[in-house]
């Protein structure tokens, strides 16, 4: 937690201090949630701030604990211990009162199959206390917005996956919410609907809105969020921008090879050269981290031919967030 | 996918968030919970209304049947229930049936309008959760949905006279007595308590037990619930002495629901009310309470 919170403290600072005003809207304090039966805990003693306007990613691993994290930030999870505040509001002692505050697009669709996918809009709209009118004018234009006009008498059923995910966020902002919180919004999307997603939450974006999404996309944090947490089984390994993150990880370009031979070996060989900062083995393949491109290539591969290793295949690529998390955990993010 | 994701990083320098008025932030709980348990109910009655097409034949056919084949058939074929005592036996049966459809048909409602979605919605849908974002406490949303149980419910009880004035032999009358105050009594506390008892089940169930529900509770439930006998004429029914039946059926609260209808409907024998609002209102409570519980259990972890 201590390396999470020190991550920022530095270079990125002035960056994210002057994003937006930078208050504060999301703040948990040793935020802890274990499930009855469970050894250990799913979040763990989370401490965690959000800043108003900024997009917010929770990227990890299955079982990391995100969907837990975002559960107790809209109330749907009960914490065992610790706090959060959103909004101004104690979400766990003040839950009916926080929910005015958020809109929700959770992992699963949520939507209603007994209406429309307009009364979806609509019906979301008088939950929040909106008159028949305001809830009727938003509902129009936020299918107009999300280019779901045509489909605004059609039940629910026979929208794409990506077509539903549009409504739900539509629905997760029609009241207006200060935050809004997604859930893995692009999981099981083809790409062109997640490029659509991603538009729209930079749009929204752009007009102010806070969001915290969760993913274990590495493309999707880096690309969408200002600042991502790294979390993984429960706990928070590295937080900042992207741009830190991969900073962080002190190593320009990312060589990854397929070698025959003793791979431990080769390893140990390739981390003593200077241009060498990590090398990471995973799965019958090396990552290795240099620094200073220009000579580092030849220095590797002078490395594996004099380690009587034959070389398969190598590819070279700029470090990424999944570099950052492999450095973290020694694992890679999708499995 | 890393090859298109990276086309897009241009963020729009231009936010078109649409111009509509959103909540009004920062209302009082109170507030805000009254104007969303008053949407959550304007959704099921329109839901309510979109599916009359379903609502009505599984409201009309049960008591359709029931009134059908006991009021019409038996006597017609010369089997009428109650016939030792002539016309007026059947009659007197009829009279003793229709209180105790009425109450079987506000039942029905409570496992079909409330039970069944319940175990759907928590085994599979999840489609509720949306509306447990609503800005109230969960507890509301529970009780919003007991209530529209409950409409429908009363909208099932009422089905029932009509259905009873017209289909029967010619022969058969059927005495109703209406006690007015008894009956707007037993009306709003047996649609509670029946879809109290829906969401207790429906919380408790999932779609793999359901058949188990219907096959060991319902049906159970409906044969020795006073729908077809008055309470007081079991009272023959006896081993050693004692009236076992009488005694055990009390353990069922729909034996409750058809006397007090019975007592509100017509001039037959009847439970005394001092023992059948009490228990009434205590299975209301104890359901109420499991039925929130239940709700509370499956929608929060
Ligand atoms: N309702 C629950 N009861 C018991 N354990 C749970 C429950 N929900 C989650 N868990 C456990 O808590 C841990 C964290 O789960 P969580 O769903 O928060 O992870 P996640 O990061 O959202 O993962 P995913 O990418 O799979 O959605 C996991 O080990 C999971 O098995
Ligand atoms: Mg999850």
């Amino acid at each position: 937690m201590a390396r999470a919170v020190l991550a920022s403290d530095d270079s990125d600072l002035a960056d994210v201090d002057t994003h937006r005003g930078g208050d504060v809207i999301i703040r948990t304090s040793d935020l802890t949630k274990v499930y009855p039966g469970m050894d250990r805990p799913a979040v763990d003693k989370l401490n965690l701030e959000v800043r108003r306007g900024e997009i917010f990613g929770l990227l990890g691993p299955n079982g990391a604990g995100k969907t837990t994290t975002a559960g107790m930030l809209t109330t749907m999870v009960i914490p065992t211990s610790g706090g959060a505040v959103v909004g101004g509001i104690d979400v766990v002692n003040q839950p009916a009162l926080a929910k005015q505050a958020i809109g929700v697009v959770p992992q699963q669709n949520t939507l209603d199959r007994a209406l429309t996918v307009w009364e979806n809009l609509y019906f979301h709209g008088r939950f929040f206390g909106m008159s028949a009118g305001d809830s009727r004018t938003a509902a129009d234009e936020l299918l107009e917005e999300f280019h779901l006009a045509r489909w605004g008498k059609a039940p629910v059923m026979a929208l794409s996956g990506g077509m539903a995910q549009r409504l739900m966020v539509a629905r997760a902002i029609l009241h207006k919410p200060e935050i809004i919180f997604l859930d893995e919004p692009t999981a099981g999307l083809d790409p062109q609907s997640r490029l659509a997603l991603w538009e729209i939450l930079l749009r929204l974006h752009a007009g102010g809105q806070t969001i915290l999404l969760t993913t274990h996309y590495m493309e999707e944090a880096d690309q969408l969020c200002d600042r991502v947490a790294i979390m993984d089984h429960g706990h928070i390994l590295a937080l900042d921008t992207p741009e830190g993150l991969k900073a962080g990880i002190e190593a320009d370009t990312i060589v990854s090879l397929h070698a025959t031979g003793d791979l431990t070996k080769l390893a140990r060989s390739l981390s003593r050269r200077r241009v060498v900062t990590n090398v990471v083995e995973l799965d019958g393949e090396l990552r290795v981290h240099v620094k200073g491109a220009a000579d580092a290539l030849p220095a590797v591969l002078e490395t594996v031919d004099k380690s009587g290793s034959r070389l398969n295949d190598l590819t070279v690529h700029e470090p990424t967030l999944e570099t950052v998390f492999i450095n973290l955990t020694g694992k890679e993010l999708r499995d | 996918m890393a090859t298109a994701t990276t086309e897009v990083v241009t963020a729009p320098t231009t936010a078109t968030i649409p111009q509509y008025k959103g909540a009004e932030l920062g209302r009082s709980t109170v507030q805000a919970s009254r104007s969303a348990f008053a949407g959550l109910l304007l959704r099921d009655l329109t839901v309510l209304k979109k599916n009359l097409k379903e609502f009505l034949p599984r409201t009309i056919l049960q008591p359709f049947l029931l009134v059908f084949v006991f009021l019409y058939v038996f006597p017609t074929i010369g089997q009428g229930i109650g016939s030792g005592g002539g016309v007026a036996g059947e009659s007197t049966f009829a009279t003793v049936l229709v209180a105790g459809v009425v109450g079987l048909s506000i039942m029905f409602q409570g496992i079909q309008a409330v039970a069944l979605p319940m175990v759907q919605e928590f085994g599979y849908t999840r489609e509720i959760e949306d509306r447990v974002l609503a800005p109230m406490p969960v507890s509301l949303v529970s009780i919003e949905k007991i209530v529209s149980g409950a409409i429908q419910g009363l909208i099932a009880a009422l089905i029932v006279f009509p259905i009873a004035a017209v289909v029967h032999s010619k022969d058969i009358h059927i005495h109703l007595q209406v006690h007015w105050i008894q009956l707007f009594v037993m009306i709003p506390l047996a649609c509670i308590m029946c879809s109290s008892l829906g969401m207790t089940f429906g919380t408790r169930f999932d779609p793999r037990t359901v058949p188990m529900l219907f096959g060991v509770i319902v049906i159970p439930m409906t044969f020795l619930g006073g729908t077809y006998y008055a309470w007081t004429a079991l009272s023959p029914v006896k081993l050693a002495g004692w009236s076992w039946l009488q005694t055990l059926v009390l353990v069922n609260p729909l034996i409750y629901v058809t006397e007090g209808f019975r007592a509100a409907l017509t001039p037959s024998h009847h439970m005394h009310l001092y023992v059948i609002y009490p228990v009434l209102i205590g299975f209301c409570a104890l359901f109420l309470w499991q039925g929130l519980l239940g709700f509370r259990r499956r929608v929060l972890s």
